[in-house]
């Protein structure tokens, strides 16, 4: 795979003609992508131009409009890198969904039950229990691709489905608000937990900084003896046991990280976003976060431009159905295209080549 | 809770209502079968079984004949399955991360397709479903007529076509060839088999059965169409096909044993255990995973499992 197969070397040469050539050929399947899906608007008798109109109003037609492209880019990206850590080792994760399910389910319990102990130590056990919560999530499917050869891509998807009823059961159940007329959602957090916003009137809060150090730390990742380890490891396992790597363990080891990763994605939705714990806190973005980090080609930076755009396109599409009635569903089809075509493009680059 | 509930009645029901959620998932692990069987791994059959539902459940309704929908399901899982062929064979690139984006197309365009045709409803359209039809005689027989022959026209046709695959498999020359293709493509070639073609026909057979697999569920299950509405049943058919070590025969039992699961979590609810009706619903996701990790440590995988073949010296 193209995306992965990057040389292992521990320092990096810069080569700005690749860089340019993937800049140039993940655009042109984005490109290609939202034409596939101006096509379908207009076989449907639709007009496109008013639709992508109405999605980059939505995106980035005010200050607000931009803040909140920025607060969906926010879980996206966290995602991806949670996704590119595990994909760089050839564990293909798909169970993001369910990863930010228990870090918010985890992190929410944990602000509940110990709501009396001091800000300074809550808070950052709220994180911890996000981050533990995602963790031990991906390491089941983890230690049971290590130990029992069971393959993740079922065993992560399964877990999705089964974190999704444990979300139903527990916010109509243990967790649910007394106080809430039986809605299915938790209780509200403490004010005090909050976490601050960056610009006033806006919902973009601390947590996109958080995904910001998140990517910083990635970029440095790569560089320690553990990430090259990792991506030894996705390279071959003959080879990696050749050096004398323990892959089993190595394979439960990235798996448990990318899934904490994501539990702290599900950490920041409910301490920035939604300040207790619905059904829908997950809802989509566990794939749309894959769909980014394939785009960003499992580079933290490229991640960083194509969660940006993702984010745009989900907050321009919401904005889109609402004002051209063009679906949401649209962004959903445009992502499944964007895989396709920047899988498709090393071939269509090696045809044009000869 | 009501334990005396559990009678005889109750139980066939239950094994009846087995059968009939078993076979959406057997026809797209049979499908499947023979696609691992060429070679190659299509991670894409959640959203080609979404397609097929869309595509049947349209097909049915504009037309008003079931077997248009049927039809329509095909053809849509055929174009789907090659185009995971485009891909897997002739593109070559990673056919995980290629399956996951023929998932993630199939879902997101049959909601599209769904709320383009029929726009926001407060009630669902609706199509009439494949009736049932007692095979004479046999379904008289008891329990088990009522579990096996009082079921529908393609929960017949999908346990004859169990049959008709495990022949194909390991008695035609096809099947051979599908197989050799599947363990040794490098022998295949040289004794003159097409491996890329070979591997299309698998994506193929693959692609139409997992289709129809889907569009089971609006045409002979429910009745409507729902965005998402296989709910991992393309997941869960994988693992079958690994559960039941590319065998169609041990697919069947696979099936069958994942449709009680389905089946039971309904009934129970039925039976108002203490237990909440969103844990039961877990219980074929956890059975999945269960079952994946019993049988993966010496599953023998196809020797050249989705490995793309490039002949030597190209």
């Amino acid at each position: 795979m193209t995306a992965t197969s990057q040389e292992v070397s521990t320092r990096p040469q810069i080569n700005w003609k690749a860089i340019w050539r993937n800049v140039y050929q993940a655009g042109l399947s984005v490109l290609a992508a939202l034409l596939i899906g101006a096509l379908l608007l207009l076989l449907n008798g639709r007009n496109p131009v008013d639709a992508f109109a109405s999605l980059w109003a939505g995106a980035f037609g005010s200050v607000d409009r931009f803040a909140e492209t920025l607060v969906k880019a926010t879980p996206l990206l966290m995602i991806a890198i949670s996704v590119s850590i595990s994909f760089r080792c050839q564990i293909w994760n798909i169970g993001a969904e369910g990863q930010i399910i228990l870090g918010a389910i985890v992190s929410t319990w944990v602000a509940l039950t110990f709501k009396n102990l001091p800000l300074v130590l809550l808070l950052p056990l709220t994180f911890l229990g996000g981050l533990l919560g995602g963790m031990s999530w991906s390491l089941i499917a983890g230690l049971l691709k290590a130990y029992a050869q069971a393959n993740e891509v079922i065993t992560t998807s399964m877990l999705n489905y089964i974190a999704i009823y444990l979300l139903a059961y527990v916010v109509h159940g243990p967790m649910m608000d007394p106080q809430g007329f039986n809605f299915p959602q938790s209780p509200l957090i403490a004010d005090a937990l909050i976490l601050p916003r960056l610009i006033p009137g806006t919902r973009l809060n601390i947590s996109f900084l958080v995904a910001l150090i998140m990517v910083a730390l990635t970029v440095v990742f790569w560089r320690t003896t553990l990430g090259l380890r990792t991506e030894i490891v996705g390279h071959s396992h003959r080879v990696a046991k050749q050096i004398g790597l323990k892959v089993a363990l190595m394979i439960a080891l990235v798996t448990g990280m990318s899934g904490a990763l994501a539990g702290i994605a599900g950490w920041g939705e409910i301490f920035g976003l939604h300040y207790r714990l619905i059904e829908e806190i997950a809802r989509g973005i566990g794939s749309l976060g894959i769909v980014v980090a394939l785009l960003g080609e499992l580079h933290p930076l490229g991640m960083l431009v194509s969660a940006f755009f993702f984010a745009a396109l989900v907050t321009g599409g919401n904005a889109m159905e609402r004002n051209a009635g063009v679906p949401f569903a649209l962004v959903d089809v445009i992502q499944g295209c964007v895989i396709l075509l920047i899988l498709a493009r090393s071939y269509f680059f090696r045809k044009a080549a000869k | 809770m009501n334990l005396e509930l559990i009678t005889l009645p109750f139980i066939v029901g239950w094994m009846a209502a087995s059968v009939r959620l078993a076979t959406p998932i057997l026809l797209a692990a049979l499908g499947e079968t023979f696609t691992e069987r060429g070679g190659v791994l299509n991670l894409g059959l959640e959203g080609i079984m979404l397609m097929g539902a869309l595509s049947g459940f349209v097909g049915a309704y504009a037309t008003g004949n079931l077997w248009a929908g049927v039809l329509a399901a095909m053809i849509t899982g055929i174009l789907m399955g090659l185009l995971m062929g485009f891909f897997s064979v002739t593109a070559k690139v990673n056919q995980v991360v290629a399956g996951l984006g023929i998932t993630i197309l199939g879902s997101g365009l049959s909601t599209l397709l769904f709320r383009l045709f029929f726009g926001l409803r407060t009630i669902p359209p609706t199509i009439d479903m494949f009736p049932e039809l007692p095979v004479p005689l046999l379904s008289r027989i008891p329990i088990l007529g009522e579990v096996l022959f009082k079921q529908n026209i393609l929960v017949y046709l999908t346990f004859i076509l169990v049959a008709v695959a495990q022949v194909v498999l390991f008695r035609s020359r096809f099947g051979l060839a599908l197989r050799s293709v599947g363990e040794r493509p490098d022998a295949a070639d040289t004794r003159g088999i097409d491996v890329a073609r070979m591997r299309y026909i698998g994506l193929f057979i693959g692609g139409a059965l997992a289709a129809v697999g889907g569009a089971y569920l609006p045409l002979a299950n429910l009745g409507i169409f729902w965005t998402q509405m296989t709910a991992g049943r393309g997941f869960i058919a994988i693992a079958i096909v690994i559960f039941s070590r590319w065998n169609p025969l041990r697919g069947l039992w696979g099936a069958l044993f994942f449709g009680a699961t389905l089946a039971l979590q309904l009934s129970l609810q039925t039976l108002r255990l203490p237990v909440p009706s969103e844990l039961l619903l877990m219980l074929p996701y956890i059975v999945t995973i269960i079952a994946l990790v019993i049988v993966s440590r010496r599953a023998e995988f196809p020797g050249a499992f989705a490995t793309p073949y490039t002949r030597s010296g190209e």
